[in-house]
C-alpha cells in the first residue's frame, strides 16, 4: 500500500464515519469504555505511585530501614499474630550493628513518641504534629538538613538534654514573626529548647515531614520509655556498590543477635526505598489485572460490534466496491481499505477513551493535591490495542469485501 | 495485430440445473482507434461481452488476446492491473463514488496505479478540463447534473490513458440533449484516436460510431461498417477494409444464418 492510498483510505474512513455519525458513535462506545477503564486505572495508580514514591523518598537512597513490623502488608489475622509475637527492636541492636558491621557508614535510630499540639509563647500548632526522637546519625539517613541553628549532636544524646530541632511548619506556626532559636516550646507537657530548624521537605502527599519536633533518643527514652510504634533503625551503607552486601551483613548480625534459627524467616523487616516501592507495585498489581480484564472484555464486545457494523458497511457499499474493482483496485486494495476503516473507527473511540481516562485518572491527582500525570506509555498501548482490535475484527468484513465478484458488485442495487 | 482479438468465446451461467448461454460463440477483432457500437435486443449478451472485454469477467471458453497478451489465463491481480491501465469504463448509472468530489473520483484510478500526488492532481485537472468541467472539480456527484456526472465518469475512464474506452449504455440515464453532448464528446475522442466501444440498444446512438456489431442470443448477428457520409449502414456484414488482412479467425456469422 502506498502513501496516497493510505491517505485516500483514511479520507474514505473519515467520510464513512461522518456519514453515519450516530451509528459510528454507538459502535464506538464499547471501544471508549474499554480504553477508558484501563487508562483511568493506570493513570490513577500512577498518580498515587508518584505521590507515594515522593513520600517514601524521605530516606536516603543508600539507607536500610529496619523495623519490627512491615510497612505495608495484606495478610490474614494469622500473619498479624505472628508479627505481634516478634520481639521489639532495641537500641542495643543499633549499637551492635554499629560495632560489628564493616560495610556500614553510620547507624541512626528513631522512635515515634507522641502526636499532638505544640505550643510556644507566640502560638500553637494543630493537634497533628509529631514528636520524634532521633540519634545524631539519623539526620543524614533521613536526609534532614538544618537551615538555622544546629542539628542534635552526641553531647545532646549522651546527656539526654531537653533540646529539640523543629520542622519548618512547626517553626512557622509557633514563631510567625521571630527566630525560634533559643526559644522554648512545649509538647506533651514538657518544655524543650529549640536549637535548630529543619529545611522544608515540601513533600507533596503530606507535609508530616515538616510538622515535627525532634529530640534526642535518650531524652525520649527518659520521658516515654519504649515507643508505642517501635524503634526504627536507619543504617547508611558505606557506598552504593556495597549496599546489598551491607544489607546481608546487617541481616546476619540481627538474626544472630535475635537467635533466629537457620532456615526460618527473619523476625524483623529490612526495607529500602526500592523495596517499598516494589511492595506498592505488587499491591496495585491486582487492581491493574482487574482493569485489564474489564477492558479486554469491553474491547472484545466492542470488536464484535465493529465487525457487525463493518459487515453492514460492506453490504451497503457493494456497488462502491464494484466501481473500485472496475477502475483497477486489486483485492488487497479493497482489503486494506476496509481494514484501515475499521482501525480508524477504533482509533476514534480509542482517542476519546484515552482522553477521558487520563482526565478521570487525574481526578485522583486533584483529590490528593499532587501534580497530574500523563501516562504516555499507556496512551500508546491504548492506541496500539485499538489498532489491533480494528485489524482483528475488521479483517473478516474486509476479506468479504475483497472477495466480491466485480460484475455482481457493480450490478448491486 | 488487433488491439482486441477474441476467438470463439462463450459465457455460461449455471442457474440450478439450467445453463444459460449469455454468450455462445463470439469471434471478433477490434483495431486500435476504432469507434464501435455493440447492439442487440435485451438479454442478447451485450453487457456480458462488454464485461469480458473490460476484463471484469472471464469467458467460460475461448481465447481473448488484448494488446498481444492472453487475458484468458491471467489471475485476478493481473486483470486488475489491465483494467487500471488499459480499460476505461463508463456506465449507464455513472457509478461515481457519492462521497467523493469530481476531482477525487478522477484521481482514484491513478491512486491504484501509484501515480505521485502532484502529477495525479495535474492529470485529473486536465482530464476534467478536457470534458469541460474545470469549474466543477470540487463538486460531489449529487451537486452535478446527469450530463456532468457522465463527463466526470468519462474523465475518470480516460485519466490513465487506457487503450480502450468501454461504455455500457452511456446515454441511457440522460435526456436526449445531454445524451447528444456525451456522444459529441465520444466523437471528439474518437477523432483523436481513442478506441471506443459503446453498448447501446438505441439505433441513433449506434449511428455515431463507425462500426456496429449486432448480437442476438449470444452470437454475432451482424458486423457492419458505417460510411461516414451520414448514409445508413449497409445490411450486409462488412469487415473494416483497412484491417481486413489482420483477420485470422472465422468470418462473422452472416445475418442470413438466423
Ligand atoms: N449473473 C448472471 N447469472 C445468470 N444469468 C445471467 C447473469 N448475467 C447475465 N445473465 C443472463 O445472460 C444473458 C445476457 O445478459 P446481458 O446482461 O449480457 O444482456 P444485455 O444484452 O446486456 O441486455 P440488456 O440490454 O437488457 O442490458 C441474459 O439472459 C441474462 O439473464
Ligand atoms: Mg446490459
Amino acid at each position: 500500500m502506498n502513501l496516497s492510498e493510505l491517505i485516500e483510505n483514511c479520507g474514505m474512513a473519515l467520510r464513512a464515519v461522518a456519514t453515519h455519525k450516530l451509528r459510528s458513535m454507538l459502535t464506538l462506545l464499547g471501544v471508549v469504555i474499554g480504553v477508558f477503564s484501563i487508562i483511568v486505572v493506570m493513570t490513577a495508580i500512577r498518580v498515587l505511585q508518584d505521590s507515594i514514591e515522593t513520600s517514601l523518598s524521605q530516606f536516603g537512597k543508600d539507607v536500610l530501614v529496619i523495623q519490627r513490623n512491615p510497612a505495608i502488608s495484606f495478610g490474614g489475622p494469622e500473619v498479624w499474630e505472628k508479627i505481634k509475637r516478634r520481639k521489639r527492636l532495641t537500641p542495643d541492636l543499633g549499637e551492635l550493628i554499629r560495632e560489628k558491621a564493616s560495610l556500614v557508614k553510620s547507624v541512626g535510630m528513631q522512635n515515634g513518641l507522641f502526636s499532638g499540639e505544640v505550643t510556644s509563647p507566640y502560638g500553637k500548632t494543630e493537634p497533628s504534629f509529631s514528636l520524634l526522637s532521633l540519634t545524631p546519625d539519623g539526620f543524614p539517613a533521613k536526609t534532614l538538613s538544618i537551615v538555622s541553628g544546629r542539628a542534635l549532636n552526641s553531647s545532646d544524646e549522651e546527656n539526654g538534654r531537653l533540646v529539640c530541632v523543629i520542622g519548618s511548619k512547626t517553626a512557622e506556626a509557633l514563631f510567625p514573626n521571630s527566630s525560634p532559636l533559643g526559644e522554648t516550646i512545649k509538647m506533651d507537657g514538657i518544655s524543650y529548647l529549640v536549637i535548630g530548624v529543619l529545611e522544608s521537605k515540601g513533600a507533596m502527599l503530606d507535609n508530616s515531614q515538616d510538622s515535627v519536633v525532634i529530640i534526642p533518643l535518650s531524652t525520649g527514652m527518659n520521658r516515654y520509655g519504649r515507643s508505642p510504634w517501635g524503634l526504627t533503625i536507619l543504617v547508611q551503607a558505606r557506598s552504593q556498590e556495597t549496599y546489598n552486601d551491607a544489607m546481608e551483613e546487617v541481616r546476619g548480625i540481627l538474626r544472630t543477635a535475635r537467635k533466629v534459627p537457620p532456615g526460618e524467616a527473619d523476625d524483623f523487616e529490612i526495607f529500602t526505598n526500592d523495596s517499598l516501592i516494589e511492595q506498592f507495585r505488587s499491591i496495585t498489581f491486582a487492581v491493574r489485572v482487574g482493569a485489564a480484564l474489564i477492558s479486554s472484555i469491553a474491547l472484545i464486545t466492542a470488536g464484535i460490534g465493529i465487525m457487525n457494523i463493518m459487515l453492514v458497511s460492506v453490504t451497503e457499499r457493494t456497488r462502491e466496491i464494484g466501481i473500485r474493482r472496475a477502475i483497477g483496485a486489486k483485492k488487497r486494495n479493497i482489503m486494506t481499505q476496509f481494514i484501515t476503516e475499521a482501525i480508524f473507527l477504533c482509533q476514534v473511540g480509542g482517542i476519546v477513551g484515552i482522553a477521558l481516562g487520563i482526565a478521570g485518572g487525574n481526578a485522583a491527582a486533584y483529590f490528593f493535591n499532587v501534580p497530574p500525570v500523563v501516562p504516555v506509555d499507556w496512551a500508546i498501548i491504548g492506541f496500539l490495542v485499538c489498532a489491533a482490535v480494528g485489524v482483528i475484527f475488521g479483517t473478516y468484513p474486509a476479506y468479504k469485501a475483497a472477495q466480491l465478484d466485480p460484475v455482481e458488485a457493480l450490478r448491486y442495487e | 495485430m488487433s488491439l482486441i482479438d477474441i476467438q470463439r468465446i462463450s459465457r455460461l451461467y449455471q442457474m440450478g440445473t439450467e445453463t444459460i448461454h449469455a454468450l455462445r460463440d463470439v469471434t471478433l477483432q477490434i483495431q486500435r482507434g476504432e469507434y464501435l457500437a455493440i447492439m442487440g435486443p435485451s438479454g442478447s449478451g451485450k453487457s456480458t461481452l462488454m464485461n469480458i472485454l473490460g476484463c471484469l469477467d472471464t469467458p467460460s471458453g475461448g481465447k481473448f488476446v488484448l494488446n498481444n497478451s492472453d487475458v484468458s489465463v491471467m489471475d485476478d491481480n493481473a486483470l486488475s492491473e489491465i483494467r487500471n491501465r488499459e480499460i476505461g469504463f463508463v456506465f449507464q448509472s455513472f457509478n461515481l463514488l457519492a462521497r467523493s468530489t469530481a476531482l477525487q473520483n478522477v484521481e482514484l484510478p491513478m491512486i491504484y496505479a501509484g501515480v505521485p500526488k502532484s502529477e495525479r492532481h495535474k492529470r485529473a485537472m486536465d482530464a476534467l478540463s478536457a470534458v469541460g468541467l474545470a469549474d466543477r472539480v470540487h463538486h460531489r456527484p449529487n451537486e452535478l447534473s446527469g450530463g456532468q456526472r457522465q463527463r466526470v465518469a468519462v474523465a475518470r475512464a480516460l485519466v490513465n490513458r487506457p487503450s480502450i474506452l468501454l461504455a455500457d449504455e452511456p446515454t441511457g440515464n440522460l435526456d436526449s440533449k445531454t445524451g447528444v453532448e456525451i456522444l459529441a464528446l465520444f466523437e471528439e475522442l474518437a477523432t483523436k484516436g481513442n478506441t471506443i466501444i459503446v453498448v447501446t440498444h438505441e439505433e441513433e446512438v449506434a449511428q455515431h460510431s463507425r462500426r456496429i456489431v449486432r448480437l442476438r442470443d449470444g452470437l454475432v448477428a451482424a458486423d457492419e461498417i458505417l460510411h461516414k457520409n451520414g448514409a445508413a449502414a449497409p445490411e450486409t456484414p462488412v469487415f473494416p477494409p483497412i484491417h481486413a488482412s489482420a483477420h485470422a479467425g472465422p468470418p462473422p456469422v452472416p445475418p442470413g444464418a438466423h
